[in-house]
């Protein structure tokens, strides 16, 4: 079931002078988030994710097109209704965002608060959180007493307070150490699996939606170039920019200044394949290789797991007689498609 | 020295007076102050009430009363004084002049303090759902307190200055007595009491102010 779709969205901002033109963040967007899904949108700084983002919860109205939560358009709606509609969706920040003039407690409680929820409710409601969150002995402590990893936890405790049905993460974790982020991406899973919370994440780490989400959305300049299944856009990348990102957690393809260095190391042929998924075993394409005499070394590359299925390159270098190597690339081809590296690079 | 002595029981007398003036002017200019604030803080682009034309009117009154040395504004406002009823001289006027001098230079101070909370403690509290109007009453006030303190510590002093310049009108205070009995009896130990009078005022308030903002700054 689809809980929010966005249909042909475009958000364009006023001019910044008189002279110069409007600038369009949002450029005919349309996506949608299943119901219990976690989905992920990754791109640069000015991709227009955030903006898409912030017209989910309406603190941005879009110039065009629709946003619907749960069927029901929110582009349409009042201030008051927008509030309540808020209220059904947290939203946790890179920065946190946290109040510091409020108690870790207080933080929490806020948006109980601001629903008009009974005193007796709300405190039992914070000590809930808290729990879930692991930090219920901070509950007295202010935020500045916190680290950066229990502030996004107080974030997150906040934002799901009113036991809200989406959770609209903005680089929650780009402030983070690595290890940091390992918890609070642990901790936004349990929030999908053991709440049921819909979830989308906005980021330019290749590692969180590979941790997290199921669904990947890749933005540029505005508009969407790529989407789909995490594994599918990670192992079949089509566009430049889609590409550098999966290259920033997968070895990709030598090329350059990468691929002169291992030809200065490795005397022979320099050859890549892909592994992907089922389709190839590498012990196939090593026996084929074998089978020739050929001798092979691993000298670049990696197998990845991703969401529990298989994606990597592996770059060999073939030593041994010159047609006996192009025999034995011509058997493995016949496996999986190897691709040679001009001499020269 | 000996005058000095005499003149101890006028001098806790001035003491009182300016004390009474300076109260009750912050407590009338520090709210109208708060509220011209809070006004300017929410009508700017990109806040919560954004509108422009108010916002531009608003700055212009402010810029337009904020630079008028105290002593000019006194006399020119004298009329203004009698036509809502208040004397033209004495510690009810003193009020009346300082409250509308200090509103304006506290409206100033309160906006530049409720403009360090971070835009994204109000977006979070939007996305929780809270109004405009809670944010920007409720909220903002509460999240830039320790500054907001240490600004009207900073404007009490202004104050004590305020009244003492209008010891001229006969409004008492230190300022009177250091004018009447220390400058024009050519006294200078006189003055200089009253000097340190309001060093102690000063000294105290500002004690006050830092461990208040202390207290709610929790360092």
């Amino acid at each position: 079931m689809t809980l929010i779709r966005l249909t042909a969205v475009t958000k364009s901002f006023p001019p910044a002078s008189a002279t110069s033109a409007p600038v369009t963040a949002v450029d005919d967007v349309s996506l949608e988030v299943a119901a219990g899904s976690i989905c992920g949108i990754i791109g640069y700084s000015g991709a227009g994710k955030s903006t898409v983002l912030r017209l989910i919860n309406a603190l941005e109205t879009p110039t065009s097109g629709s946003v619907e939560i749960d069927g029901r358009d929110i582009t349409r709606l009042r201030e008051r209704e927008l509030r309540a509609l808020r209220s059904d969706i947290g939203m946790i920040f890179q920065q946190f965002n946290l109040f510091d003039s409020r108690t870790v407690a207080g933080n929490v409680a806020y948006p109980l608060e601001i629903a008009r929820r009974p005193r007796a409710e709300i405190t039992a409601r914070v000590a809930e959180m808290l729990a879930f969150v692991g930090l219920s002995d901070k509950a007295k402590n202010y935020p500045e007493q916190l680290s950066g990893g229990q502030k996004q936890r107080v974030g997150i405790a906040r934002a799901l307070a009113t036991n809200p049905r989406i959770l609209l993460a903005d680089e929650a974790t780009s402030a983070l150490d690595p290890d940091t982020t390992g918890e609070v991406l642990a901790l936004l899973k349990r929030v999908n699996s053991e709440l049921g919370v819909t979830i989308l994440v906005i980021t330019h780490e290749m590692d969180v939606i590979r941790t997290l989400a199921d669904r990947v959305v890749v933005m540029e300049d505005g508009r969407i170039i790529e989407q789909g299944e995490v594994f599918d856009v990670l192992s079949g990348a089509r566009h430049a920019a889609t590409r550098r990102f999966v290259a920033s957690i997968i070895e990709d393809v030598p090329a350059g200044p990468q691929l002169t260095t291992l030809r200065d190391r490795h005397p022979g042929r320099i050859v890549t394949f892909t592994v992907r998924d089922g389709d190839v075993t590498q012990a196939d394409v090593f026996a084929s290789l074998s089978a020739h005499g050929v001798r092979f070394e691993l000298i670049h590359g990696g197998i990845n797991d991703i969401r529990g299925r298989v994606f990597g390159h592996l770059t060999l270098a073939l030593t041994g007689e010159p047609d006996a190597v192009q025999r034995a690339i011509d058997a493995a081809t016949q496996i999986a498609p190897l691709i040679e590296e001009d001499s020269r690079g | 020295m000996d005058r000095l002595i005499d003149l101890l029981p006028e001098l806790w007398d001035a003491t009182l007076e300016t004390l009474y003036v300076v109260t009750l002017a912050l407590i009338f200019g520090g709210l109208l102050g708060l509220l011209l604030g809070l006004a300017l803080y929410a009508t700017r682009a990109g806040s919560l009430f954004p509108h422009r034309a108010l916002f531009g009117t608003l700055n212009v009154i402010v810029n337009f009363f904020r630079p008028i040395p105290f002593v000019i504004l006194m006399a020119a406002v004298q009329p203004l004084a009698r036509s809502v009823g208040v004397p033209g001289i004495g510690p009810e006027f003193a009020v009346f002049a300082i409250t509308l001098a200090s509103m304006f230079a506290i409206s100033r101070i309160v906006e530049q303090n409720l403009l360090t909370v971070r835009p994204g403690v109000i977006e979070a509290a939007r996305a929780a759902g809270a109004s405009r109007s809670r944010i920007l009453f409720g909220l903002i006030p509460r999240e830039a307190l320790g500054p907001l303190i240490l600004g009207y510590t900073f404007i009490v002093v202004a104050l004590v200055d305020m009244t003492a310049i209008a010891g001229a009108v006969a409004a008492g205070g230190l300022g009177e007595f250091a004018i009447v009995y220390g400058f024009k009896q050519f006294n200078p130990a006189v003055t200089w009491a009253a000097v340190l009078v309001i060093i102690v005022i000063v000294q105290a308030v500002q004690f006050l102010g830092n461990a208040l903002a202390r207290r709610v700054l929790r360092r």
